[in-house]
């Protein structure tokens, strides 16, 4: 089957720190990939480069066929993205916000208003629509952001722990609806720290720890792997990472990294 | 993009209410708290009259009765026994200024010789003490001068039989040879509203642009949407174009409000051409919106941010003229001043209010604004491309 990501030696520097170190893998088209590792091992660097959002330091990565550092344009076209902020405005509707997010891809509006009724009644969101989702539980402002992840039906979708912070009903829904979207063909990229959740959704793992891609197998594989009888995906994550917590400085708060207050490059975003 | 933004915005009910609040505000503290010469009443003043003579009762009248032109007395006279009683009295802060008036006065004035009066200002408040003295001291000239026009008239009396000529001579032109007039540009007196008003339109439009555009995009990457505007496929300069946008329709709604409050509740009046005044505020917020855009790629957080724009926003608020005439300044803030665009700015805008100036009088100001709105964009949005995505 044809890869419809490619990534290779791709890496990111921050300073003296590097998040991600030389990593190269390929994602199948139609796949789930899921994406594990501990915190701060690389995995957002890595989705954050993939979906443009951060140019890397070298190494090339192209998704849907196109190079994410020449051509972002076109990557951003094909790709949609569940990040770990929930990406809506909360004085908007549910609505107007898919509305907002239709319009800057230049979806014309039936389009947008069909296709957003249509997957807010797949995930029970249809009745509250009207209401700003500044209102919602986390819950519901999930399947919303998902709803607007959907809307331009893209060929890649990067999930950054979707289920984080749900409760059992919501993940339950939303890896059905993960499921389904796999059904349909689409290729899905999953980061999560619910090993089972990976186990029972990912086609290919990937385990990246300290920048480096340290196992990249299908689920069954690596439990095969693994000197254990009845091994889980879990028991396979610790041996390979390690039980110790981890204690190194987590780039993702931007006033902790000591950076130089203006035009410093260290800065993530 | 920018109608999601005032949309966002709008529905922020409390931010709106500030939003009209904040300028109110504004326009009275500064209004009311630094005293004009017209709003002075009820001013507490010592006086000390050891005078047994006229001429001490007739300048105790004289204080006593001295009305603003609204009718209200100017001061409430407190008497007191000698200077020290006044100076005490000053000490204990019961009395603004003392006048003393000594016991040979009328009697000096009599047999043709000059009398003293004795003002004890205040020196712990020098601005009422200042407007205090400028009062009393025109009040006593005036005394004098109507002594001096009585004095001068018996003089020509006398001298007339040798020169017939002087007696068609008025006595005020011999005392008071040159007068002056005032030619306004503009009918009638105008108040420190009248002032003000321009430069906090100026100074709203510019922190409301700056610290809005600043505030809107470190909010968005707080919360994670701005990755949502980066990961569409629309160019970083339609996003920050839009967030403009809002920004500015934003600025112009609140200059507005500025003006027609300062039109409704403080009487200032527009003299100039609207449209020019418009276009004078739209400059404003274009030249400001460079800035926004810097101030707001380099900030990643909000809290960054907002400090950011009170360090810009502080010295710009005091020396560009919106508060204190720039020609108060010592020489070296005077130059500091010359070059903050909002001097330009508030002066433009009160030249069009007040003045009733047309283009002629306000197109440096114009090209000024544009340029440096121009050359600040010019550097932001690169500047604003490359922070965004790193």
């Amino acid at each position: 089957m044809e890869n419809i990501i490619e990534v290779k030696n791709l890496t990111k520097k921050f300073k003296d720190l590097t998040a991600v170190d030389s990593i190269s893998f390929n994602v199948k088209k139609g796949e789930v990939f899921g994406f594990l590792g501990p915190n701060g091992a690389g995995k957002s660097t890595t989705i954050r480069m993939l979906t443009t959002l951060m140019r890397p330091t070298s190494g090339q990565a192209t998704v849907a066929g196109h190079d994410v550092s020449s051509q972002p344009d076109l990557v951003r076209e094909h790709i949609g993205l569940v990040a770990e902020k929930i990406i809506l405005y909360d004085r908007l509707t549910a609505m107007e916000n898919l509305m907002f997010f239709g319009n800057l891809y230049h979806l014309p509006k039936n389009v947008i208003k069909e296709r957003a009724a249509k997957w807010l009644k797949a995930l029970d969101m249809d009745k509250w629509e009207k209401k700003q989702t500044g209102t919602f539980s986390t819950g519901m402002k999930q399947r919303v952001n998902i709803v607007r992840a959907l809307l331009t039906e893209p060929e890649v979708m990067f999930l950054d722990e979707p289920t984080l912070g749900l409760d059992p009903q919501t993940s339950r829904s939303i890896r059905d609806f993960i499921k389904d979207l796999h059904a349909h063909g689409v290729t899905v990229i999953l980061t999560t720290h619910i090993m089972p959740e990976a186990d029972e959704l990912s086609d290919t793992i990937a385990i990246i720890d300290r920048g480096r891609i340290i196992a990249l197998d299908t689920p069954s594989d690596l439990k095969a792997r693994c000197n254990k009888p009845n091994a889980t995906l879990e028991d396979v994550f610790l041996s390979l990472t390690g039980r110790v917590m981890r204690e190194e400085t987590h780039n993702n708060i931007p006033s902790a990294r000591g950076r130089h207050f203006m035009g410093g490059r260290s800065r993530i975003r | 993009m920018a109608r999601k933004d005032l949309l966002d915005f709008s529905r922020d009910r409390m931010q709106l209410v500030f939003f009209m609040i904040m300028p109110v505000f504004m326009m009275i503290m500064t209004g009311f708290i630094f005293p004009s010469q017209s709003s002075l009443k009820d001013i507490s003043l010592g006086l000390a009259n050891q005078d047994k003579g006229q001429m001490g009762v007739i300048l105790t009248k004289v204080l006593t009765e001295m009305k603003t032109s609204s009718g209200a007395a100017i001061f409430k006279i407190k008497t007191y026994a000698d200077v020290d009683g006044l100076k005490q009295g000053i000490r204990a802060q019961a009395i603004n200024g003392g006048v003393f008036i000594g016991s040979d006065f009328s009697s000096l004035v009599q047999n043709n010789q000059q009398a003293t009066v004795s003002l004890v200002p205040d020196q712990s408040n020098p601005q009422i003490s200042q407007i205090l003295t400028q009062i009393l001291e025109r009040v006593i000239a005036g005394t004098g001068n109507s002594v001096a026009q009585a004095k001068v008239g018996e003089m020509l009396k006398l001298t007339a039989t040798a020169n017939p000529s002087l007696s068609q001579v008025d006595p005020e032109a011999i005392i008071s040879p040159i007068q002056t007039t005032l030619d306004n540009l503009i009918p009638g007196e105008t108040n420190y509203f009248q002032f003000i008003a321009p430069g906090i339109m100026a100074l709203i439009v510019m922190m409301s642009v700056m610290a809005g555009l600043a505030a809107s995009v470190s909010r968005e990457r707080e919360s994670g949407t701005l990755d949502g505007l980066l990961i569409a496929p629309v160019s970083r300069l339609s996003i920050i174009l839009g967030k403009s946008l809002s920004q500015t329709v934003r600025g112009m709604v609140q200059g507005l409000v500025v003006l027609f409050l300062a039109i409704l509740i403080f009487g200032v009046h527009v003299y100039g051409n609207w449209l020019i005044m418009i276009l004078l505020m739209f400059l404003g917020v274009f030249a400001f919106m460079g800035v926004g855009i810097l101030v707001s790629a380099m900030a990643t957080a909000q809290e960054t941010a907002m400090t950011i724009m009170m360090t810009l926003q502080f010295p710009m608020m005091f020396l560009s003229g919106t508060f204190f005439p720039i020609q108060q300044m010592p020489h070296f803030m005077q130059y500091i001043s010359k070059v903050i665009p909002l001097t330009y700015e508030s002066t433009a805008l009160r030249k069009v209010i007040v003045l009733s100036a047309g283009f002629s009088a306000v197109w440096t100001e114009i090209v000024i604004l544009f340029v440096f709105g121009a050359v600040m964009l010019a550097i932001a949005v690169p500047m604003f491309r490359r922070m965004v995505t790193r």
